[in-house]
C-alpha cells in the first residue's frame, strides 16, 4: 500500500533550513492499522502531507496505493482518504451538503453522490445533524463528520492525523468505536498519527516511533517494549537504608535507583524475576514492603530510545 | 475537459449553495455600495450636479472592487480551517477550483450589479439598454480578475492571515479614490491625475461612464476592456500557479 524510501522535505525558514523529514523508509501493507508516534514537532504531519500528495517531497519517492506521489498526485488522490488534523468541513456549508459535495469532487454523478452522502449520515450517526452547519457541531460529532468525508468514496487506504486530538474520552471512544468498525467491515488500511501513547499501544498493529524527522523503531506494540524497555519491577521499603541496600543488591541484574524508600529495577522479565529478587532481599535482611511488576509502556521505549519523555512538552524547535 | 467542467460544475454548486439558501445575506456585503448609493450619491447631485448617469458605473465598479474582499476572506477561511486540505486530497482539478470560485463571484456580482441598476432607477438613473449589457459584461471581466487576485492574495497570506487584511486595507481604499469613482480625478493637481492614469481601474471606470451612456465605440471602452482583460489574465494566472503549487 504505501513504500517510501529516503523521503526527505526541507523548509526554508527565514532563511534556515529546517530538516523536517529526514530520509523515511517505510513498507505499509494492505490491511494494516499503523500508528506513527512521535511528539509534536517530530515529522509525522509533514510525512503525512507527502504520503497524501499535499506536499512535494524534497527529495525521495514514495508509491502510495500503487502511484507514485510525485509523478501521478491525481491517481494517488482518487485511491485515498485523508482526514486531517483540522475540520474538514467548511464553515459557511452544511454538513449533507459537504459529504455531496465530497462525492462529487470524486466524480460522482449528483445521484451517487447524494445517495452515499445518505449512506455516511446513517453509519456515522450524523443524520440529525444533516442540515446543521459545521460550527454547530461538538468537537466529536465534527470528527465524525471529518471521518464522513474522508469514506464518502470508499478509499482501500485512509490517513487519519491525530483523529482523536482535543476529543473527549467518550468521543474518542466513539471516534475509535466507528474507526475500527470500519476496518472490520471494508479491510481498509489504516495510517494515523497520535501522540496518544494508549491510543498506539492498544489499537495499532505496528507502531512506528519518529522523532526528529527519522524512524527510530518500528514492530508491534509488544516487540518495542519487550526489545527496548523491558519490565519493572518496583518495591518499597521501610527505611532509606533498606532501599539502598534494596539497590545495591538489584544492580546486579538492572541498573536503576532509590528514591527514597522506593527501588525500580528494570529486567527482561518482571514475573521471572521478582521471586528471585525478593529471596536475595531476605538474605540480605531488607523487608520488602511492597512489590509490583510493570509492563512499560511506550512511554518508556520513547525514553530508552532518545532519553526524553513523550509527554514532556514539545520538542524544542 | 469534461472533468474540468464536471469539478467547475462541483466548485461553483458548493459554492453558490450558501448564498442560495440565505440570499439575504448578499444584501449584507452589498452595504457599502448601497450607502454610497443613496447617500453620497444624493450629496453629489445637490452639491455638484454630477449625474446618476456619471455616478452610478462607478459605484457598481467600487462594488466590484469590494467584493473580492469577500471572496478572498472566505478562501482565507477555508484555508485556516482545513476544509481547503480535504478538498486539495481529492482527485479535483485545481484549476477547476480557481474557476468555479471566480465563477460564483462573478454570478453574484452580477445580481447585486443588476440589483444597483434597478435600486438606481427611481433617483432619475437613465442608463442606455445596450450599454448596460455591454457594461455588466465588463464589469464581470474585471470581477473574474480581481475575485482570482483577492484567491492568490488568500493563499499568499495562509495560514496566518495578517497578509490579507494588510493589503485589503492598505490598496483598496487608495486605487478606489484614484479611479475617479466618487469625484472626479481630473479636477486634481497633476500628480494624483498620473496616479489616477497609472491606477488600472481608472480606465474600467472611465470605460463602464461610456458604455451606460450608450457611448459604445468611444475609445475609453477599449482601453477600458484591455485593463479587464489584463487583470483578468494575470489573476488566473497567478491564481492556477498559485493552486498547483499546494496550498
Amino acid at each position: 500500500m504505501i513504500h517510501a524510501r529516503g523521503l526527505t522535505r526541507v523548509f526554508k525558514l527565514k532563511k534556515q533550513r529546517v530538516e523536517a523529514v529526514r530520509g523515511i523508509d517505510l513498507d505499509v501493507e494492505e490491511g494494516q492499522l499503523i500508528a506513527f508516534l512521535g511528539p509534536n514537532g517530530a515529522g509525522k504531519s509533514t510525512t503525512l502531507r507527502m504520503l497524501t500528495t499535499l506536499l512535494p517531497p524534497t527529495s525521495g519517492t514514495a508509491t502510495v496505493a500503487g502511484h507514485d506521489v510525485a509523478r501521478d498526485p491525481a491517481a494517488v488522490r482518487a485511491r485515498i482518504g485523508y482526514v486531517g488534523q483540522k475540520n474538514g468541513a467548511g464553515e459557511t456549508f452544511r454538513v449533507r451538503d459537504e459529504l455531496v459535495t465530497q462525492g462529487r469532487c470524486y466524480r460522482m454523478t449528483r445521484r451517487e453522490a447524494a445517495a452515499r452522502a445518505d449512506e455516511l449520515l446513517d453509519l456515522l450517526d450524523l443524520r440529525p445533524l444533516a442540515k446543521r452547519g459545521p460550527n454547530t457541531l461538538s468537537g466529536g460529532q465534527r470528527r465524525r463528520l471529518d471521518i464522513a468525508l474522508g469514506l464518502v468514496h470508499r478509499p482501500a487506504l485512509l490517513f487519519l492525523d491525530e483523529p482523536s486530538t482535543g476529543l473527549d474520552p467518550k468521543s474518542r471512544a466513539e471516534v475509535w468505536s466507528h474507526i475500527l468498525r470500519l476496518r472490520e467491515a471494508y479491510g481498509t488500511t489504516l495510517f494515523l498519527t497520535t501522540h496518544y501513547l494508549e491510543e498506539a499501544d492498544s489499537m495499532a498493529e505496528r507502531v512506528v516511533v519518529i522523532d526528529n524527522g527519522e524512524i527510530i523503531a518500528d514492530g508491534t506494540a509488544e516487540q518495542l517494549k519487550n526489545d527496548l524497555a523491558g519490565d519493572h519491577v518496583t518495591i518499597t521499603t521501610a527505611t532509606e537504608q533498606d532501599a539502598a541496600t534494596a539497590a545495591r543488591i538489584g544492580a546486579a541484574v538492572s541498573s536503576e535507583i532509590a528514591n527514597g524508600t522506593t527501588v525500580r529495577l528494570r529486567v527482561a522479565n518482571a514475573a521471572a524475576a521478582l521471586p528471585e529478587y525478593l529471596r536475595a532481599l531476605d538474605a540480605a535482611g531488607v523487608k520488602a514492603v511492597t512489590a509490583e511488576t510493570t509492563r512499560p509502556t511506550l512511554d518508556d521505549v520513547f525514553l530508552t530510545l532518545t532519553g526524553r519523555s513523550l509527554t514532556d512538552d514539545d520538542i524544542p524547535a | 475537459m469534461t472533468t474540468f467542467l464536471r469539478d467547475t460544475a462541483t466548485v461553483l454548486s458548493r459554492e453558490i449553495m450558501p448564498p442560495l439558501r440565505e440570499p439575504v445575506g448578499l444584501l449584507f456585503t452589498m452595504g457599502q455600495p448601497l450607502l454610497f448609493l443613496f447617500l453620497f450619491g444624493a450629496l453629489l447631485d445637490g452639491a455638484m450636479g454630477a449625474s446618476w448617469q456619471w455616478f452610478v458605473p462607478g459605484i457598481l465598479v467600487m462594488m466590484s472592487l469590494t467584493a473580492p474582499m469577500s471572496a478572498g476572506y472566505l478562501l482565507l477561511m477555508e484555508l485556516i480551517g482545513g476544509s481547503m486540505e480535504r478538498l486539495m486530497v481529492t482527485p479535483m482539478s485545481r484549476t477547476a477550483m480557481l474557476v468555479g470560485r471566480t465563477m460564483k463571484e462573478t454570478v453574484i456580482l452580477l445580481c447585486q450589479a443588476v440589483l444597483i441598476i434597478l435600486l438606481a432607477l427611481p433617483l432619475g438613473f437613465r442608463p442606455h439598454p445596450a450599454g448596460v449589457l455591454a457594461g455588466l459584461a465588463l464589469l464581470l471581466v474585471l470581477g473574474v480578475g480581481l475575485g482570482a487576485l483577492s484567491f492568490v492574495l488568500a493563499i499568499r497570506s495562509a495560514p496566518g492571515g495578517t497578509l490579507f487584511y494588510m493589503v485589503m486595507e492598505v490598496v483598496l481604499f487608495p486605487v478606489l479614490l484614484l479611479s475617479g469613482v466618487l469625484l472626479p480625478v481630473e479636477s486634481g493637481p497633476a500628480w494624483l491625475r498620473v496616479a489616477g492614469q497609472l491606477n488600472p481601474i481608472t480606465y474600467v471606470v472611465n470605460a463602464e461612464r461610456r458604455l451606460f451612456s450608450g457611448d459604445l465605440v468611444h475609445p475609453s471602452v477599449l482601453h477600458g476592456l484591455v485593463a479587464s482583460l489584463l487583470l483578468a489574465v494575470l489573476g488566473l494566472w497567478l491564481g492556477t500557479r498559485a493552486m498547483r503549487r499546494g496550498v
